[in-house]
């Protein structure tokens, strides 16, 4: 048996560090290592309540606007206030321009580069994949970041900046958008529609959003979108077997996303992939388990809990506390939530295989660029003239509270304790904890170790570009995670 | 054949950072950062978000510049410098080298031409350094308005300038680039640099200069609520006039800006901007805020503010309690004194 260190881990946000236990040829074990402590737990201690507005955005700067969204939903639990609906609407459509961003800098910037590395020079599709998505060089990125530019023009308007707005509050946000504003939001959706309709899909996002199937996918992929950076994505995803990489654990979680007038545009639930069984996620039944990070022993429930760092703690190797539900790992991110909305297509990818994998989780990102671009449109038309975009803060009551939201990857839960208008505590499980968390006192692994156990890694171990693929497929976020 | 140009290099490292700085980088450029640096002949020997280099490979870039034998042009460091515990630097492991960016960042800083603190975490310690700064962070150069910071008060860059600080959470993504293309052409001296290492290129500015409220501000007719068009200073905490930044001159995101959303400035440029408590409220006493524009005195301000209150145009003073523009300038309004009234 060899012990493999894989890190710096690039082209992921922040610091990863993946230690592979190799026994002939294949991973026996993963364990998997956020080596950034921050102590945003800590620094948020003692404030005045609304601080948390300025201080969790900052946890991550690449889905900032969910950590505000967060911290405002577990404000808004602990006062009677009703948000004003066009704030809702605002808020959905700066929340859709970042999770698309991520999603597209994930596509583009962190996972298909991977595909023009001289590891695939053999393969018949590398010359093409090499010219347009080698890292820094690539043609794509000449266009994909231009758009993603232009798509986050949606900050400057809603909420003056990106990343780490201050414009989301409880009741709203700080702008009302006027008609001229409303013009200019649909102008730029236009033209990022464009930029996907051209490059990433070459076809219409309709065509994108109705594949109802594998095969309708395939039929796509030949066809109509034949020419479109998805499609190269799906042919090399078939040449080289993704489908089968990177199995998770079975359970996919969501808490519900885009929370609007009417509830949750994608709702909450946790789906069983074997059994295809979809519940009501038991959100009160989430644990925190320490037993393998350098953290000192505390409660298991997050509204209880502390974050106090023991480097010196035996067994430990992450920052990253370990989240169970019902004492279970579970998966969070794009294809929970669209396997747990009933996306016939991503509810098909999981039935083939009966677990989440690589392609899985790329393709129902890349679905989401395509719903939630379509979904900014329908919100910035249902945005309601002279109506209020903000309502104003009430006391706070004090006690317990919870606030759920979806980033990009995953389901994102702050709990805060306020008393007198302070924060007493303040406890925050963000996707990638779930997601790359490590073993808990059972000794179960965290979803990616257990992706990455029993991956066939041959002679080139660590530098088997598999990992890579397996890694990224999660698209993790390190900053979130320990934070 | 054209001869190899001699290229401007440039290292990024993140330390204990939220990545925001390098999210706000890739906005820039009409054809993409890359293409922008690539314009200016700047080459990327590695950065952790973009980069192909993994793990062994990343390793050995590393290595080489630390020895010398990969000359480095600039060394951008996004994030705070954490030392604890105790010293150790261990809550911030570059991974898979075993050592800490504390380490990393001495042992590289030497070496650049340049050394660039992007963000305020890296220029002065930043968010995680607020109480109880449970990480013992620090900027490279500065621990909040002290000189110190990982670096020492004393460390100079390769060219002789200290730690170049683009401060800023995040900086604006111009901010960023307009300093890094100016070093990489020799065009950038100590003489461009403010008091605490920041580029004049946004501090010789005021964030407030060019908001949109101004006219809100000089009449004192002030927001009381957020979303309310109102000037920010009196009630909600705008500290625009005492941060540096041309946040109001520039666009942020395609037009946007901190006050123009409504959501204050709160001196993300200064050092030791995470101090404060209550970032959504003004402190006053006795009805005035205690932190005034930085080189007003403080009984010019109380007058001149009694004096415009007085003479509050009812439109301005209207508008500034409305979430939008209740009533637009008039043509009456606009009649010159003795002209007659078009019909
Ligand atoms: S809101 Fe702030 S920046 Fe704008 S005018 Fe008022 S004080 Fe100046
Ligand atoms: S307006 Fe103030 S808080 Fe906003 S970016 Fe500028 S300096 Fe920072």
């Amino acid at each position: 048996m060899s012990r493999i260190v894989i890190g710096p881990f690039n082209r992921v946000e922040g610091d990863l560090e993946v230690t592979l236990d190799v026994e002939n040829g294949i991973v026996r074990e993963a364990r998997v290592s956020a080596s950034l402590y921050r102590g945003f737990e800590q620094l948020l201690l003692g404030r005045p309540a609304g601080d948390a507005l300025a201080i969790a955005p900052r946890i991550c700067g690449i889905c900032s606007v969910s950590q505000s969204l967060a911290a405002a939903a577990v404000l808004r639990a602990a006062q009677p206030i009703a948000p004003a609906p066009n704030g809702l609407i605002a808020t959905n459509i700066a929340h859709a321009a970042e999770n698309i961003a991520d999603h597209l800098t994930h596509f583009y910037v962190f996972f298909m580069p991977d595909f023009a590395r001289a590891a695939y020079a053999g393969r018949p599709w590398h010359e093409a994949t090499e010219a347009r998505f080698k890292a820094v060089s690539g043609a794509a990125l000449r266009e994909a970041l231009p758009a993603r530019a232009r798509l986050l023009e949606t900050m400057g308007l809603i909420a003056g900046k990106w990343p780490h707005s201050l414009a989301f509050r409880p009741g709203g946000v700080t702008r009302a958008l006027a008609l001229g504003d409303e013009m200019r939001l649909l102008a730029l959706i236009a033209d990022f529609r464009a930029f996907l309709e051209r490059a990433l899909f070459s076809a219409p996002l309709d065509a994108v959003i109705g594949l109802a199937s594998a095969r309708e996918l395939d039929r796509f992929v030949e066809g109509a979108g034949a020419a479109g950076d998805f499609a190269t994505f799906i042919r090399i995803a078939r040449d080289l077997g993704l489908e089968e990489m990177g199995p998770g654990p079975g359970l996919l979680l969501t808490a519900g996303a885009y929370l609007g007038p009417e509830g949750h545009r994608f709702p909450a639930g946790l789906l069983d992939c074997a059994t295809a069984l979809l519940r009501e996620p038991p959100l009160s039944r989430v644990e925190e388990d320490v037993s393998h990070a350098y953290m000192r022993d505390t409660a298991a429930d997050p509204a209880r809990a502390e974050t106090l760092p023991d480097m010196r703690r035996e067994g430990a190797y992450s920052f990253a506390k370990a989240p169970r539900l019902e004492g279970r790992a579970v998966e969070v991110g794009a294809l929970a939530r669209q396997a747990v909305a009933g996306h016939p297509l991503i509810r098909d990818l999981l039935a083939r295989r009966g677990a989440s994998n690589v392609f899985a989780r790329i393709v129902a990102r890349v679905l989401e660029i395509a719903l939630l671009t379509r979904a900014m449109e329908d919100w910035t038309r249902a945005l309601a003239p002279r109506e209020p975009y903000c309502v104003a803060d009430a006391p706070l009551a004090d006690g317990p509270f919870v606030g759920f939201v979806e980033a990009a990857r995953g389901t994102l839960g702050h709990w805060a304790t306020f008393r007198d208008g302070q924060i007493e505590r303040y406890q925050i499980i963000a996707p990638t904890t779930w997601n790359f968390s490590p073993r808990d006192a059972a000794g179960n692994p965290g979803p990616l170790e257990q992706a990455l156990a029993g991956l066939a890694v041959g002679e080139e171990g660590a530098t088997n570009v598999a990992v890579q693929h397996i890694v990224r497929s999660f698209d993790p976020c390190m900053v979130c995670t320990a934070h | 054949m054209t001869k190899a140009r001699d290229d401007f290099t440039l290292l990024w490292l993140q330390a204990g950072s939220c990545g925001g700085c390098t999210m706000a980088t890739l906005e820039r450029g009409a054809a993409g950062w890359f293409e922008e640096l690539r314009g200016f002949g700047i080459r990327l020997l590695w950065h952790p978000s973009v980069s192909e280099e993994t793990g062994e490979e990343a390793r050995a870039i590393l290595a080489r510049v630390e020895r010398g034998e990969t000359r480095l042009g600039a060394l951008c460091i996004e994030g705070s410098i954490l030392h604890g515990p105790e010293g150790t630097g261990l809550f911030n492991k570059l991974s898979g080298t075993g050592r800490s960016m504390l380490d990393w960042a001495r042992a590289l800083a030497p070496r650049a031409q340049y050394c660039v603190a992007v963000g305020s975490c890296a220029s002065f310690g930043g968010v995680p350094a607020g109480a109880p700064d449970p990480t013992d962070a620090s900027g490279l150069q500065y621990s909040g308005v002290d000189m110190g910071g990982a670096l020492g008060p004393d460390y100079r860059s390769v060219k002789g300038l200290p730690v170049v600080n683009v401060s800023g959470c995040a900086p604006h993504p111009g901010w960023i680039m307009e300093t890094l293309l100016a070093l990489s052409l020799g065009r950038f001296t100590r003489a461009d640099m403010d008091d605490y290492g920041r580029p004049r290129i946004f501090a010789d500015h005021l964030a407030h200069h060019g908001c949109s409220r101004n006219e809100f501000y000089e009449f004192k007719a002030s927001a009381e609520e957020f979303s309310e068009r109102g000037c920010l200073m009196e009630h909600l905490g705008c500290k625009a006039t005492q941060a540096v930044g041309d946040c109001n001159q520039r666009a942020w995101n395609g037009g946007g800006s901190c006050t123009q959303a409504g959501s204050t400035c709160i001196a993300c440029t200064s050092p030791g901007f995470e101090a404060t408590r209550g970032v959504h409220r003004t402190p006053k006493i006795g009805g005035i805020p205690v932190g005034l524009p930085l080189d007003m005195p403080k009984a010019w301000f109380v007058a001149l503010a009694a004096l415009s209150k007085s003479a509050t145009p009812k439109r301005v003073r209207e508008n500034a309690r409305s979430d939008r523009i209740a009533r637009g300038p008039t043509p009456g309004a606009e009649k010159k004194p003795g002209g007659e009234k078009k019909t």
